[in-house]
C-alpha cells in the first residue's frame, strides 16, 4: 500500500481488491518492520485497530462504507484515545491511558478510519523539529540526517515514508504545515473554531488548532470533512455548518487575487526556498490567479508575542500534572511541596519547563500589562494586519518556513534560533485564520512547501488552490523511495 | 483611646443551579466522593469547560436585586495556584471584568435606622474540592465532588463599622438570595460563606489600619464572634505599641479564636490572565431587563407590603422578610387564620424560640404552616387561652398530632359558657370573705391588682379551663357591685 493515497485506498477496499483487516494487518508490519529507521510511532494500537478493521469491513460489505471507512491513519499522541496510551511525547503521561476519546478521534473513528497508533511529537507540542520528545527525535524519511519539522514530526514522517496515507496533527504556531513542508505533505491547519479540542491535550488553547496531514489536497479536504465540526464540549468551536471540502477542489483559479507580503521574502529568507516557492506562484499565476504585493507590517512582531502568549496559557495549561491524579508521580514524596516539586521536575522535559517558566514569569504581578497585555495588543495587530489584506486579495501566499529541514541537532543548542524557524507560520495562529502547506519542489533533496492563507472558514479555498496546483505539478507525488538520493 | 472597626465582607455564596459551573455533573451535597464529577471536574488532559446559562442568569437576577451595574461585557479568569484539590492548577473566576458591578444593599440597624452598604462587584467563579485529612491515616483524600460548583462572591465595600452591623448585612442578602431563589442559603452546608476583611483605626482618622482577613466563616453567629474576637486581638496589639500584620486567619469556634493560616495555604500571585477556553460572556440589555422583570417580591418590598397592608409593626416586618422560608411560612399561617398581628407574634415568639433552641432552618421545622393557623384560629374563637396554645404548640412540635385533637385529648378547652363560669366565680367570693372584705377596703384605684388574687382562684378552680377573659369581666362586676 506504501504512497498510495487515502482516495486510492478507499478505492481498493470498495472494490474488494483487500479488507481493511489485511490493509491494516500490512500497514502494522510495515511499521514495525520500517519505523525504527524514522522512530515516528511511539505506540501501535494493533488490537485496537484490528477490531476497527474487522468492524469497517463489516461496514464495506453491508454498504453503510464512508469514503474513509477502512483507512488507516496515524494519530498524533497529543489526541486522547479511549483505551490507549495517550502520552504528549512526554515522560510525565508516559503510561497515561485515556478513558475518553478526543472529538477529533471520535468523528475519524465513527467515518470507519483505523487508528493504526500514536505518532511521535514535541513534547507537548512544544517544538519545530521534534527533537524534544521523550521519546526520541524523529527522523525525516527524505534525509536522515534532517529533522521532520515539528511538532506534529512523527505523523509527518509516517505519512512521507508511506506508512500511513494521513494522519492527525496539531497546529499551534506552525505544528502541521512546518513538518508537512519539511516532508513534503499536504497539511492543513483550520480557522480556529473549526475543528474541536476537545481531547486533546492543550498546549497554548487559544491558538491549538487540529488538522490533517496527508499527500494530496483531495485527501486532506476528506480527512477535514471528518474531523470539523461544532462540538458543543468545546466552547471556542464555531456553531457554524461544515461545508464538504471536496465540493470546491475543481473550481478553476481565474481571476484569483493572490498577496505576496513583501514580509515574508526578506533576507532571512534562503534564496533557494525563495526560488522555489516563487516559481509555484508563478506556476499558480499561469492558472489565472492574480499576483498582487502586499505588506503585513507587524509579522515581525509575532515572534515575541507568541512566545509571550503561548507560554503564558502553556503555563496554565500543564498546571494539571501535578502527580495527584494521574501520570507520572516522584517516589515517595516528603510532602506536597516535594510532590509537585520533583513530580514535575522528573516529568517534564527541558523545553516544556522552559516555556512553564516564561509562561509563568511573564504573568507574573509587575509583569503582566508589560509581556501579557502587550503581546495581546501585537496580536490585535497582526489579525488587523491580515484583515486589511484579506480585503485586497482572496489568498496571502509565501514560504512556510525560511529553510528546508535542517539538521538534526543543530538548533537544539540554541531555543532562539529554533524560535525564529516559526516566523512565517506564527501569525496565521495568532490571527485564527486557516493555512495550509503544500510540497513546491526541493532544495538539495529537502523538500519545500508553499504556504496559503486564507481569510476565516475559507478553508475549501485553499484546498482548491493546492489541489489545481497539484494538477500541474507532481511535486506530492515524490516519495523518498522515487527520489532516494539522501536515503541512508 | 477610642477605636474605630472597619469591615469589609466577601460572601461566597453557592447558586442553585442543576449542574455545575463548567460541567454537566450534578450538584449536591453528602455524595460519595468523587461520585458527582466529569472530565472536566476531574481536571483530565484534554478536557474543556462549557459554561453553564443557568448560573449567568442567576448572576444577573443578583445585581438586578440589589439594583447594581450588570455588567454587558465580563470575561472567565484563570487564578494559577498548586493545590490538591484544585485539580486544574487554578480556578476560573473572574478578575477584571465581574458580570455584576457596583450596587448597593440597605441594612436595618439596632436603633431602628437604616444604612446603605456599598456593594463593590459580584463574580462568578467555580468552587474547589475537598481534602479529607481525617479518614486516611497518614494520607489526604481528594473528593472532587464540589469542583466546579458554582460560586457568586459578592465582595462589599469597607462600609460596616461593627460586628453585628456584618451580620446584618449577611442576613440580609441570606434573605435576597433566598428570596430570588439564586441558592438555597444552606449555611450549614457552606451554601453560603463568608470572609471578612477587619482592620481598626483611631477615632477620625481617614487612612484604613491593616487588616486581616478571616477566612471561611459559615454561621451568622460565628461573623459575630470572629470579628469582635480579632478586632479585641487588633486593639491588644496596637495598645501595646505593636504591628497588625496583613495576613489570612482562620476562626476556630472551638477555641473561638482566630490564627494565622499555614502560609502554604496561601499563594501570593495568582497570575490571573483571561481563560482562553471560555468566551467572554455577552449579553444585552433585552437579556438583563427580562431577568430584572421576572424578579420576585423582594424582602424590602416584601417588608413595606406587611406594614401597610398587615399593619405590622416595622420591626415585626423585618424580622418576617428577613428569609424567603420565614415569610412564605408567615403569609400561609395568615391565610389560614387570617389574623396578621397574632401570626406575626406567634412566628417571631415562640417559633423563632424553638428553631433557635433546635437549631433549626425554617424548612427543617416539623410543625406546618396550616397547623399553626389553625392553632391560632384557636385562640381567636376562644377554645382555647394562648397559655394552653403554648402546651398545644409544644406536642405538635415534639410529637406532631392534629390541632383539635390534641386540645381535647389535654383537656384544653376553655370553658365559656357563660352558667358555668358564674358558678365558679360565685364560689370563690364566698370562700374568700376575708379578701373580699380588703377589696371592698381598697381604695378604687389599688382594686384592679387586687383582682389577680380572685382570678387565680378561678382559674384553678376550673383547672385552667375556663375562659380568662369572661373570668375577669364576672369578677369585677360582681366585685364591684359589692362596694
Amino acid at each position: 500500500m506504501t504512497h498510495k493515497t487515502l482516495v486510492q485506498i478507499s478505492k481498493d477496499l470498495a472494490a474488494g481488491d483487500y479488507s481493511s483487516r489485511e490493509l491494516t494487518q500490512d500497514v502494522i508490519a510495515d511499521i514495525k518492520a520500517r519505523d525504527s529507521i524514522y522512530n515516528s510511532f511511539i505506540s501501535v494500537s494493533e488490537d485496537l485497530a484490528l477490531r476497527q478493521a474487522d468492524a469497517a469491513d463489516a461496514r464495506i460489505s453491508a454498504g453503510t462504507a464512508d469514503i474513509l471507512t477502512g483507512v488507516p491513519f496515524a494519530h498524533k499522541d497529543l489526541f486522547c484515545t479511549q483505551g490507549h496510551a495517550t502520552t504528549a511525547a512526554s515522560k510525565m503521561l508516559e503510561h497515561f491511558v485515556p478513558p475518553y476519546e478526543s472529538t477529533v478521534g471520535q468523528r475519524l473513528l465513527s467515518a470507519g478510519a483505523v487508528c493504526v497508533g500514536k505518532t511521535n511529537m514535541d513534547e507537548f507540542a512544544m517544538g519545530s523539529s521534534n527533537e524534544s520528545s521523550y521519546f526520541g527525535v524523529v527522523k525525516n524519511p527524505w534525509d536522515l540526517m534532517a529533522v521532520p519539522g515539528g511538532s506534529s514530526g512523527g505523523s509527518a514522517a509516517a505519512v512521507a515514508a508511506g506508512l500511513v496515507p494521513a494522519a492527525t496533527g496539531t497546529d499551534t504556531g506552525g505544528s502541521i504545515r512546518q513538518p508537512a513542508s519539511f516532508c513534503n505533505l499536504t497539511g492543513i491547519k483550520p480557522t480556529y473554531g473549526r475543528v474541536s479540542r476537545f481531547g486533546i491535550i492543550a498546549y497554548a488553547s487559544s491558538l491549538d488548532q487540529a488538522g490533517p496531514m496527508c499527500q494530496t489536497a483531495e485527501d486532506a479536504a476528506l480527512m477535514l470533512n471528518a474531523m470539523a465540526g461544532f462540538d458543543e464540549q468545546d466552547s471556542t468551536s464555531v456553531q457554524l455548518d461544515t461545508p464538504d471540502f471536496t465540493a470546491d477542489l475543481n473550481l478553476p483559479l481565474q481571476g484569483l487575487k493572490v498577496g505576496l507580503p513583501k514580509e515574508f521574502f526578506g533576507p532571512g529568507l534562503n534564496p533557494q526556498v525563495a526560488e522555489c516557492v516563487m516559481t509555484a506562484v508563478k506556476q499558480i499565476e499561469s492558472l489565472g490567479a492574480q499576483i498582487i504585493d502586499i505588506s503585513l507590517p507587524n509579522l515581525e512582531l509575532s515572534i515575541p508575542a507568541y512566545y509571550v502568549i503561548a507560554p503564558s496559557e502553556a503555563s496554565s495549561n500543564l498546571s494539571r500534572f501535578d502527580g495527584v491524579r494521574y501520570g507520572h508521580r516522584c517516589d515517595q514524596p516528603q510532602d506536597l511541596m516535594d510532590l509537585y516539586c520533583r513530580t514535575r521536575a522528573e516529568g517534564f522535559g527541558t523545553e516544556v519547563k522552559r516555556r512553564i517558566m516564561v509562561g509563568t514569569y511573564a504573568l507574573s504581578e509587575g509583569y503582566y500589562d508589560a509581556y501579557y497585555v502587550k503581546a495581546q495588543r501585537i496580536r490585535r495587530l497582526i489579525k488587523n494586519d491580515f484583515a486589511r489584506a484579506l480585503a485586497q486579495v482572496d489568498v496571502i501566499m509565501g514560504p512556510v518556513a525560511p529553510t528546508p529541514a535542517f539538521d538534526l541537532g543543530s538548533n537544539t543548542k540554541d531555543p532562539v534560533a529554533m524560535y525564529l524557524e516559526d516566523i512565517y507560520t506564527l501569525s496565521a495562529n495568532m490571527a485564527g485564520i486557516p493555512a495550509m502547506s503544500a510540497p513546491a519542489g526541493f532544495v538539495n533533496g529537502r523538500p519545500v512547501g508553499l504556504h496559503i492563507m486564507g481569510n476565516y472558514f475559507n478553508e475549501a479555498k485553499l484546498l482548491n488552490i493546492a489541489h489545481q496546483y497539484q494538477q500541474i505539478t507532481d511535486w506530492h507525488l515524490q516519495t523518498p523511495a522515487t527520489n532516494p538520493a539522501k536515503e541512508a | 483611646m477610642s477605636w474605630e472597626i472597619v469591615i469589609g465582607l466577601e460572601i461566597h455564596v453557592q447558586l442553585a443551579t442543576q449542574s455545575k459551573l463548567f460541567s454537566g455533573a450534578k450538584v449536591g451535597f453528602g455524595a460519595q466522593p468523587n461520585t458527582q464529577t466529569t472530565l472536566v471536574d476531574l481536571g483530565m488532559p484534554g478536557a474543556l469547560p462549557v459554561f453553564n446559562e443557568a448560573a449567568l442568569r442567576m448572576a444577573v437576577a443578583f445585581g438586578t436585586a440589589i439594583d447594581a451595574e450588570v455588567c454587558k461585557h465580563s470575561v472567565f479568569a484563570r487564578k494559577n495556584y498548586f493545590y490538591p484539590d484544585s485539580p486544574k492548577g487554578y480556578q476560573t473566576s473572574q478578575m477584571d471584568h465581574p458580570i455584576v458591578g457596583l450596587g448597593h444593599l440597605d441594612i436595618q440597624l439596632e436603633d431602628g435606622t437604616t444604612k446603605r452598604i456599598g456593594v463593590t462587584r459580584a463574580h462568578l467563579e467555580e468552587d474547589a474540592g475537598k481534602s479529607l485529612h481525617e479518614d486516611y491515616d497518614g494520607m489526604t483524600g481528594i473528593d472532587l465532588n464540589r469542583s466546579s460548583t458554582p460560586l457568586l462572591e459578592i465582595v462589599s465595600e469597607p462600609d460596616l463599622r461593627t460586628a453585628k452591623e456584618a451580620v446584618a448585612y449577611m442576613r440580609k442578602m441570606h434573605a435576597i438570595v433566598t428570596t430570588i431563589g439564586i441558592s438555597d442559603g444552606n449555611m450549614a452546608e457552606g451554601s453560603m460563606r463568608c470572609d471578612a476583611n477587619v482592620s481598626i483605626r483611631q477615632k477620625g482618622q481617614q487612612k484604613l489600619g491593616t487588616r486581616a482577613e478571616l477566612k471561611n466563616i459559615n454561621s451568622f453567629k460565628f461573623i459575630e464572634r470572629a470579628i469582635n474576637i480579632e478586632v479585641q486581638r487588633q486593639i491588644d496589639i496596637l495598645e501595646d505599641g505593636g504591628h497588625v500584620h496583613q495576613e489570612t486567619r482562620l476562626y476556630d469556634a472551638d477555641k473561638n479564636e482566630t490564627r494565622p493560616m499555614r502560609s502554604k495555604e496561601e499563594a501570593n500571585d495568582y497570575r490571573y490572565f483571561p481563560c482562553p477556553d471560555l468566551l467572554p460572556i455577552e449579553i444585552d440589555e433585552a437579556y438583563i431587563d427580562a431577568i430584572r422583570q421576572s424578579l420576585p417580591e423582594l424582602p424590602d418590598q416584601r417588608s413595606a407590603r406587611f406594614v401597610s397592608q398587615l399593619n405590622l409593626s416595622p420591626y415585626d416586618a423585618g424580622v418576617l422578610s428577613a428569609s424567603r422560608g420565614l415569610a412564605d411560612y408567615f403569609e400561609s399561617v395568615v391565610a389560614v387564620c387570617n389574623d396578621p398581628k397574632l401570626s406575626a407574634n406567634w412566628v417571631t415568639g415562640e417559633l423563632a424560640k424553638y428553631m433557635n433552641q433546635n437549631n433549626l432552618e425554617i424548612d427543617a421545622i416539623p410543625l406546618s404552616a396550616l397547623q399553626l393557623g389553625q392553632l391560632i384560629s384557636r385562640i381567636q374563637d376562644d377554645t382555647i387561652s394562648g397559655k394552653g396554645a403554648k402546651t398545644v404548640f409544644d406536642e405538635l412540635w415534639n410529637n406532631a398530632g392534629e390541632v383539635d385533637a390534641i386540645i381535647d385529648a389535654k383537656g384544653l378547652k376553655q370553658v365559656s359558657d357563660q352558667g358555668a363560669i358564674e358558678a365558679l366565680v360565685d364560689d370563690v367570693i364566698a370562700q374568700s370573705s376575708k379578701q373580699v372584705q380588703q377589696y371592698i377596703d381598697a381604695a378604687a384605684d389599688k382594686r384592679g391588682k387586687m383582682l389577680g388574687f380572685f382570678m387565680g382562684q378561678v382559674m384553678k378552680a376550673s383547672m385552667g379551663s375556663a375562659n380568662p377573659g369572661q373570668v375577669n369581666a364576672l369578677l369585677k362586676q360582681k366585685l364591684d357591685a359589692l362596694c
